[in-house]
Parts: C-alpha cells; sequence; structure tokens
C-alpha cells in the first residue's frame, strides 16, 4: 500500500524521500512559496510555504512527507499570515512595481495578487541600496533582492560558478558577488547561466529585454501563480 | 437631494494620473453623480471638506501641507481611502528617500546643470519638504487601499459601488494590480 | 602580511572549517580582514571570497574597515545599564574622544556596544581586544583612558581590571565537590558503557541548555546511526543575557566537563570532540587549552585513553560574536567555517550534525552532570528533583539583589526560596530563561523551577520597584533585532518591525491601535520563524503585555492614530536649508482633531437609508 498525506482533506500520495512541497505539486496542489524552485535544493526561508502538520507550523519545502500527517494549506488564517509575510518582504526592500520591468512577471508580486494584497501593512524601510548595472548583459538591482538565494543555488549547483552569495546578518542581509571590485562585471557569470534567470524578483535582470511583451500582457497580468506555477514547475501538471 | 454620498479627492505627492483614470469611468460619470456629490476635489472648487463620507487620496506624504491635507481628510471623511502605489508606498517620489534631503536641494537649487540664480526657495507660502516621503498609512488611519499606478477605472468604479450598494468593497483578481 | 598568512593557514591544514579559527587571528593582528588576506585565503582553502565576506560579515567581532588598535566593546545587557552602563559609556566616550560605533581619527581605539557578555554579576563589563574587562567604574575607566593613550600592550595593564570571579554562593550535587581527575571515565570502564548510558537513562537528566531534551535518549540515537564517523559537541556559546554559569563551570570545572565528553565519546563512539566556546571567553582560552594538555598527558585524551582502547580528542573552537551560534544547528555550521544559520530539521544533529555526520551536542552543565552521574550512578541523581526535571540546576543570578553569582538549586525550588538566599527585595518580577524566557511577576514568586513550570537555561535576572519593565523589552527587543541571523523572513523583518513598534510606544507616540498591531507581529513572528531564536524574540513583549496590559496602555494616546516618526523632526533639514523657523516651517505630531476617536465605518451607505 503506497503511503498518503492528507492536504486539506484531500489524500494524496507520496514517495518515500519527498517533501510535503513536492507531494502537494504532484498532485496538483498548490503551496505558495517563492525561494523554492523543484530543481533546487529546498531553502526554506522565506516561510510563505508554511503548512500546519498535524498542528505544527512546518515548511513544506523542506518538511518531509510521513504517513498518515495532515496538512492544513489553504486555511483563513495561513492565508492571512503569508499575506503578512509578504507585507514583510515588500516593506524591508524597495520594490516600485511602477518602474520595474519585471512588473507582471515577478513572482513577488503575483504571490501578493495571488494573496490578494492590497497595502504594505507595515511602516516601510526604505533601505539605501545599490544598482549594479556594470556588466554589459547581467544587471542586479539590490533594491528588488528577497534573499531567496535561488541565485545563490542556481550558480553552484547548475551553472558550476560560485557568482552570488548572501553576506551579512539580520535586517542588514545583502546580496555579494564574487569579485574584488564587488562587480558583476569582475565576476565570471554570463547571460546564458541559469543564475541569471532564476530571480523571482526585478533583482537580477537580463538587460535590453524588460520590455519585449508589453505590460498588461505578462504571466500574471491574467493568470494566477498557483495555475502557472503547477503548469511551469511540476512536469506532469506542463504537459 | 440631501442624501447623497459626499466625496472628496485630492492628490499629495501624486501626478493627477489616479484622478485621470477615475474619470476615466466615462459615462459612468453620470451614474455615479446620481447617487454622489463631489466636495473638496480637483473637479470640484471647493477648497476645504467638511462632512464627507469617502475621501479618496492619490499620492505620498511629501512635504508639510500634504501633512495638514491629509489630517483635514482624515478628520471630516467617514472613510478614507488610499488611492494608488504612491499613497500607498510613496512610489515614484519615494524614490528619493535614499538620497539625503540636502542633497536633493542642492542639485535642484544650487549646483544642478542650468540652474540660474542658485538659491534655496525660502517663502512662508511655500511647504517645507520632509526628509523622506511616506505612504499616507504612516500618518493618518487608512480603511482602504486601492492599488495601481494608476488603478484603473473599473477598479474606481467597483470599490466605489461596492461602497454605495452597502457591500464589503473587494477587488477581484483582474483588477489587482501594482503597476 | 602574506606570510603571517600562510603560517596561520598552514597550522590550521588549510581546511575551510577552521575559517572562523584563522580570521579570528587576522582580526587580531591586523584588527580588520584586508582584502589582500581574503584574496589569499580564498586560495589557500579553496573556496570563493564570496564565503569568506559572508563569515566576516555575519560574525559582530570580524571586520571589513579597520577598527582601533585598541578595540574597547561595552556590553549592552540590561543588566550592565542596571549598574549603570550608559552614563559610564558617555564618560569613556568623552574621555577617549571617540563616538560610539567609530574609530577614533589616529586609529588608536574604538568603541562599540556589544551584545551581553556574561559578566552580569561583576558588570558593568566590556571587552578590550577581546579580553574582558568587569566591574567598570570612573575610575577604572579613567585608567583605561591612559593606558590606551600611552599606548601601553595588554599584558602590561593591571591584573585587576582582567579580573573574573566564580561567585558561587550555593552549591549543591554538582558544584559541592570537585571530582577527582579520569574518575568519571574509571568509573564508566568499570561499568561498561552501556550500563552507563543506562545510569545517564536512569538518572533523567536532560539537556540543560533549556530545551531539556533527555541526554541518554540523544546519545542513544546517536550510537544507533549507521555511521562510523560521530562526534562530540559541548556548546559553550553561552549568549543568552544573564548566562554566565557555563563561564564558571569552564573556568572551575574543566576538567569535570571535559570528562563528561569524554565518557560521551565513549557511549556513542566518538573519535573528536569540540569545545565551542563564545568568543566573549576569550580570557578562558589558554587555561583550558593547558587543561587538555595535562589530560593528554594523563592519558585521558588521546589515543587509547586508559588502556581501554578508545580513542579522542577535544578541540576547542571560539566563536566571534553571534547569539544565533547557542542554536545547536547553526554552531554546528560555525564549527564548519560558516555563518551561523540554523538548518532546516529535520534532519537533526544526531542524524547528521558536523560535516554532516553524526553528533551530539550538549550544554557545558549536561556533560558536568553526565559525569558525575558516571561516578554516582543515576539514582544519585534522579533522588532530587521533581517527576519530570530530575536533579539541580544552576542558576546564574544578576540584577537587584545583594549577592549576584552563582547558584545551585534542585528542581522543584521555589523563585521565592532562591530570592531569599540571593538577598533580593522588593522585586517587582524575575526575568527566568533571559530574554528569550518568561518574565514573572511579583505575584508569581511561589513558582517552580522545573521543566514542567519554568524551564530555564539558567539565566536569572531579578527588578526591584524602581525599574521600568518597559525598558527592560525595549532592551532585550533591540538585541532580538541585533540578533537575527537573517536567514527566515518573519524573524529577518519581524524582529525589526518589532523594535520599531516598541520603540514607536516606548517613546510615547503610541495610539490606540498599536498594541493590537503589536500584538499581532508578536504572534506572526512567534509562530512563523525558522528557529528558537524567532519563535522567542516576543517573549519579552508577550509576558509582559500579559502581565502588565496598563503599562502599554498608559503609555498610549487617547487618539485614533499617530505618526511612527517625528513629524517635526523630519522638517529639520528643510528648515535649515530655507533659513525658516515661522510657525507654518513646523509641524505637530498630532493634530487639533486628533483626539476624536477612530469613525467606525457605517454598515452601509446605500443611499436613502
Amino acid at each position: 500500500m503506497s503511503k498518503t498525506i492528507t492536504i486539506d482533506g484531500k489524500v494524496i500520495p507520496f514517495e518515500e524521500g519527498q517533501t510535503i512541497m513536492d507531494a502537494a505539486m504532484a498532485a496538483g496542489v498548490y503551496i505558495p512559496h517563492l525561494c523554492h524552485q523543484p530543481e533546487f535544493t529546498p531553502h526554506g526561508s522565506c516561510k510563505l510555504c508554511t503548512v500546519k502538520v498535524n498542528g505544527r507550523n512546518c515548511s513544506a519545502c523542506t518538511f518531509p512527507a510521513a504517513d498518515g500527517q495532515d496538512v492544513l494549506n489553504h486555511t483563513e488564517e495561513l492565508i492571512e499570515d503569508r499575506k503578512k509575510i509578504t507585507q514583510m518582504l515588500f516593506v524591508e526592500g524597495n520594490h516600485f512595481c511602477p518602474s520595474c520591468e519585471k512588473t507582471g512577471n515577478c513572482q513577488l508580486q503575483a504571490v501578493a495578487y495571488h494573496l490578494n494584497m492590497l497595502d504594505n501593512h507595515f511602516p516601510l524601510f526604505y533601505p539605501d541600496r545599490e544598482v549594479d548595472a556594470s556588466h554589459d548583459e547581467v544587471m542586479v538591482d539590490h533594491n528588488r533582492c528577497i534573499f531567496c538565494t535561488l541565485c545563490v543555488r542556481a550558480s553552484h549547483e547548475k551553472d558550476g560558478k560560485d557568482v552570488f552569495a548572501i553576506s551579512g546578518r539580520g535586517i542588514h542581509k545583502h546580496l555579494i558577488v564574487n569579485a574584488e571590485s564587488g562587480l558583476l562585471k569582475d565576476t565570471d557569470v554570463a547571460a546564458t547561466d541559469q543564475a541569471a534567470h532564476i530571480c523571482p524578483t526585478g533583482a537580477i535582470l537580463i538587460k535590453r529585454t524588460g520590455y519585449q511583451v508589453p505590460i498588461g500582457q505578462r504571466i500574471y497580468d491574467h493568470q494566477q501563480i498557483d495555475q502557472v506555477s503547477l503548469a511551469t514547475e511540476h512536469p506532469k501538471h506542463g504537459e | 437631494m440631501a442624501n447623497k454620498i459626499r466625496v472628496a479627492t485630492t492628490s499629495l505627492a501624486g501626478c493627477f494620473g489616479c484622478h485621470m483614470s477615475f474619470l476615466d469611468i466615462d459615462e459612468r460619470m453620470l451614474q455615479l453623480a446620481e447617487v454622489v456629490e463631489f466636495d473638496r476635489s480637483p473637479i470640484t472648487d471647493i477648497e476645504h471638506c467638511t462632512n464627507c463620507d469617502i475621501g479618496l487620496i492619490e499620492g505620498g506624504v511629501c512635504n508639510s501641507e500634504n501633512v495638514h491635507v491629509l489630517r483635514e481628510f482624515r478628520n471630516n471623511c467617514k472613510i478614507l481611502v488610499a488611492v494608488g502605489a504612491c499613497a500607498i508606498n510613496g512610489g515614484l517620489p519615494a524614490m528619493r528617500n535614499h538620497i539625503p534631503l540636502e542633497e536633493c536641494l542642492n542639485e535642484a537649487y544650487l549646483d544642478g546643470i542650468g540652474v540660474e540664480n542658485p538659491k534655496i526657495p525660502s517663502d512662508i507660502e511655500l511647504p517645507l519638504l520632509l526628509d523622506q516621503v511616506h505612504p499616507i498609512h504612516e500618518i493618518v488611519k487608512i480603511d482602504y487601499y486601492l492599488p495601481g499606478c494608476p488603478p484603473s477605472a473599473d477598479v474606481f468604479w467597483k470599490f466605489l459601488t461596492d461602497l454605495i450598494e452597502g457591500r464589503e468593497p473587494s477587488l477581484p483578481y483582474e483588477l489587482v494590480h501594482y503597476d | 602580511m602574506r606570510q603571517f598568512i600562510h603560517g596561520i593557514a598552514e597550522n590550521n591544514h588549510y581546511q575551510a572549517t577552521h575559517l572562523l579559527q584563522i580570521l579570528r587571528q587576522i582580526q587580531s593582528r591586523y584588527h580588520y580582514i584586508p582584502e589582500a588576506a581574503i584574496e589569499q585565503l580564498s586560495g589557500l582553502l579553496s573556496i570563493p571570497r564570496t564565503q569568506i565576506i559572508s563569515v566576516i560579515e555575519f560574525y559582530s567581532f570580524f571586520h571589513l574597515t579597520p577598527r582601533g588598535r585598541y578595540e574597547l566593546l561595552i556590553s549592552d545587557s540590561i543588566t550592565d545599564h542596571m549598574l549603570g552602563k550608559k552614563d559610564l559609556l558617555d564618560y569613556l566616550a568623552k574621555k577617549l574622544a571617540v563616538a560610539v560605533g567609530a574609530v577614533r581619527e589616529d586609529g588608536l581605539v574604538s568603541l562599540e556596544n556589544t551584545s551581553c557578555t556574561g559578566m552580569c554579576d561583576q558588570g558593568p563589563a566590556g571587552l578590550v581586544n577581546g579580553y574582558a574587562l568587569t566591574r567598570l567604574d570612573r575610575s577604572s575607566i579613567d585608567k583605561i583612558v591612559e593606558l590606551v593613550n600611552q599606548q601601553k600592550p595588554l599584558d602590561e595593564w593591571p591584573k585587576e581590571l582582567f579580573l573574573v570571579n566564580d561567585n558561587i554562593y550555593k552549591s549543591g550535587l554538582l558544584l559541592d565537590r570537585q571530582m577527582e581527575q579520569g574518575a568519571a571515565l574509571k568509573s564508566a570502564f568499570k561499568r561498561g558503557v552501556k550500563a552507563t548510558l543506562a545510569e545517564v537513562d536512569k538518572s533523567g537528566l536532560r539537556g540543560r541548555g533549556g530545551a531539556g531534551f533527555k541526554t541518554a535518549t540523544k546519545w542513544q540515537f546517536c550510537s544507533e546511526e549507521q555511521q562510523s564517523v560521530r562526534y562530540v559537541v559541548c556548546n559553550a556559546d553561552e549568549g543568552e543575557p544573564g548566562t554566565f554559569k557555563d563561564r564558571v563551570l569552564l573556568n572551575s570545572y574543566a576538567d569535570q566537563v571535559f570528562e563528561g565528553m569524554t565518557v560521551c565519546a565513549a557511549i556513542i563512539g566518538a573519535k573528536q570532540g569540540f569545545l565551542y566556546l563564545r568568543g566573549e571567553y576569550l580570557h578562558l582560552y589558554d587555561k583550558l587549552q593547558s587543561i587538555l594538555n595535562q589530560r593528554r598527558q594523563n592519558g585521558l585524551l588521546g589515543t587509547n585513553i586508559l588502556d581501554q582502547g578508545l580513542d579522542f580528542d577535544i578541540e576547542i573552537c571560539l566563536g566571534a560574536g553571534a547569539y544565533i551560534c547557542g542554536e545547536e544547528s547553526a554552531l554546528i555550521e560555525s564549527l564548519e567555517g560558516k555563518a551561523g544559520i540554523p538548518r532546516n530539521r529535520p534532519p537533526y544533529p544526531v542524524t547528521q550534525g558536523y560535516l554532516g555526520k553524526p553528533t551530539v551536542v550538549n550544554n557545558v552543565e549536561t556533560f558536568l552532570a553526565a559525569a558525575s552521574i558516571a561516578v554516582n550512578g543515576g539514582d544519585w541523581f534522579a533522588d532530587i528533583g521533581t517527576e519530570k526535571s530530575k536533579g539541580t540546576k544552576i542558576l546564574s543570578i544578576s540584577g537587584d539583589c545583594a549577592r549576584p553569582g552563582i547558584y545551585e538549586y534542585p528542581f522543584g525550588t521555589t523563585i521565592q526560596t532562591v530570592l531569599n538566599d540571593c538577598g533580593a527585595d522588593d522585586v517587582l518580577g524575575v526575568q527566568v530563561g533571559g530574554p528569550s524566557g518568561t518574565f514573572i511577576s511579583n505575584q508569581e514568586f511561589d513558582r517552580k523551577l522545573a521543566f514542567e513550570d519554568l524551564a530555564t537555561g539558567g539565566s536569572f535576572i531579578i527588578f526591584n520597584s524602581s525599574r521600568n519593565i518597559l525598558d527592560m523589552v525595549h532592551n532585550f527587543t533591540h538585541f532580538f533585532a541585533h540578533e537575527s541571523c537573517g536567514f527566515c523572513t518573519p524573524c529577518r523583518v519581524g524582529t525589526s518591525l518589532l523594535q520599531k513598534q516598541i520603540d514607536k510606544i516606548v517613546e510615547g507616540h503610541g495610539s490606540a491601535g498599536d498594541v493590537v498591531a503589536l500584538e499581532e507581529l508578536c504572534q506572526l513572528v512567534k509562530n512563523y520563524s525558522h528557529c528558537g531564536l524567532g519563535q522567542t524574540a516576543a517573549n519579552p513583549i508577550i509576558t509582559t503585555l500579559e502581565r502588565y496590559p496598563d503599562l502599554y496602555q498608559n503609555r498610549l494616546k487617547e487618539i485614533s492614530y499617530e505618526p511612527g516618526f517625528d513629524l517635526d523632526g523630519a522638517l529639520t533639514t528643510a528648515r535649515r536649508m530655507a533659513n525658516r523657523d515661522d510657525a507654518g516651517a513646523h509641524l505637530a505630531q498630532t493634530d487639533a482633531f486628533g483626539s476624536r476617536p477612530v469613525a467606525s465605518l457605517p454598515p452601509s451607505l446605500a443611499v436613502g437609508e
């Protein structure tokens, strides 16, 4: 007999070694997430994928599925709290969507839309952060970094480089690049690197491509991230 | 009609784009006019608002006058609404927030290219700038938020008709945009 | 410099796991980590430069820009404040002519705050180039300033500046007698390691760091793992403000702690152990090393210990200023030469710990107790205490009492007994377990020290009725924001938001909804944070809000809303530049109508209703 968990009452099978997120996605159940991409080692830092497992909060992307787990995902409390966590991500950085070329394709924005986030709720931090446009083809706008480390993992795990890292502590955390000058142009990053394309927000962008699709016709302008995520991040649903 | 809903609107540190978008409800404005009357607003000539039901605020707070206007609205509107990106998070004007105000003023009035007769303006009629631009929810209590840069005409229509018809206002997915 | 760095790297066998130890030596020599050193280390250790920078920027004691040749850090624990720290710091800054947080122009000296240095019973305290300074007062500060300005080397400074006392006022089961070196190991071998584990089990010993996991179970799990390499780690990263008992144990009972580790190694089958010593206890380092050497000479460490075929040795690793490394998985990351970011669990350290191998991490006091249990048996320990909390607990007592210091009590002792013993009267309340613990009021002094009532890692800070509870809450909340590792969103952003919100209320800018907003934020940070730091960061607020709601409410203005920042202050620059000071150039923090309560929303605005 195969092992199962239930998510919001729905019985879902899983294989040994799968996380709750893996099992959910394979079964077509969306759990909001930003720092997770199935092809990379789970990180568990954004906490948007928090679900209640047998009454206890766990990160779905890192927590192993185990037979008989009772998982709550789509509850009013979790949705409301995920919205607040998203608002935290918005206020700690400088997320001015109207001036960002990622708008409409941005996963941070899309999760916020999905959670019907209409305001920032908290006071804004307006941190002083830099833009690194030194490289010919790739740029980093630190104002929009949410420290998901997808670029760090992509560069290390897929590109076989170590272009990016997260440095600093607490609210002073920041993205750094592997060059004495601290500038992207002096790293071995290439526009073909996965790391240059993986950013869920507009923090890492390929230059001169931003407006190829007009605003209003972009991924999340008409389609919610739950559908997009299931279709693109889990092959079975992409068919 | 004494029982019309009184609506006031203003633009603080904004570009009036939200107001323009409001006007894009086009012919529905006539429908609205049957149940709504405008108090203080760029589309009337009323200077101060009194006893309003709904106040729509565009723009963030960048100077002392913005604070006074916002407080007047809060004190005279039952429901105060942050309209558009700038009111909600400071928007584009807030992109000056990481530049010290002194540098901004120096660049604009003293050292900038093409500045003639360099001098920091000083007149009691002129409002003074705050050192940072703030979203309006950091100055007064806000009841509702309409995101967008600008929020589309349909957002205004949906929100106002919800309120007028006694429903808790809500925006469906298609109407929630930050850009 | 190249030669110096190469030498350090060589001494550390070019191991990236030793990065912290290497950086400590570079920082100590150059007072920062120069760019050239980063470049060179990157090559020598075969790690990306980004990894080195992220470690430097994570730990408070490493710097990318030069600090003073005399680096002065003043402890910012609430207990230091209660002993007049703020005035002393101002005095010191003035005498040295350097701002707090800055390096003096001549590069000779720098001054900064630092988190609790573990000298709460003999504060105000500080560190100079990493070495503990105690009982600071104006006269010792005058002396220090003179010594700095004369550029006297530290080893020529008067010893009394560095005097650290044990201050043991009450000893019990564990502190009563010094164990003979080797006694626990001899007993363990005589009884057999399996039987010794059974004794530890019978003793009911639970982890003394605060969480209280059963020690024997942890050791059992680790020994059952299908791996040949296992590790023993002693957590001496005693960072919880108000705790200092591990410092005393390592100063006067280190042999027994090492022995406890060795017994553990014999039981689980480990060859290597680590003592992770918080950087603030640098003054203990040489002494501990010589005890280890002595143990090696006496056949109690190294190969074939006591001719029983056990190979085991212990290495001391120093931390570098990060409270989070007290969390066991963060500590392991730090031991591996990385930033102290707590891991995702499961897997737990007993299955995948140091370098992915099964690892037992226990508190200093736990190993000390385990050694005693190995000698005296499980019943000896289990006879004392309560049903779920066996044995004794060693407390670090500080704050408003006549005799701050170390006290050992059987579990089940009431708070009132403790207060009587240490000479505390007119007590308003006690912070039990440090900032991450619980604040109890003077209505609760019949409560007991025990896992089933008041669990504690040992911190016990007493506040008398002259103290303002909100000052304490303010201090603790800032501490957590400073120490958050920043890994997860709820803690990284949440602790900063808590800090802003508590500042707003303490500074008198709070209004009607602000306490509600604060409570809501507390729950969010508590329920969603990745590790114990975030999960307890709101405790100072939650536990005081529960007991003293009026204290918070009284700070609130009876108005609908007030900005969280100084409105008139935000006009200062514009006023100065426009050369204005007229009435129109100022803003009131609240407006004339501000006292009006919040308008309640009409249920319906429908026309005609």
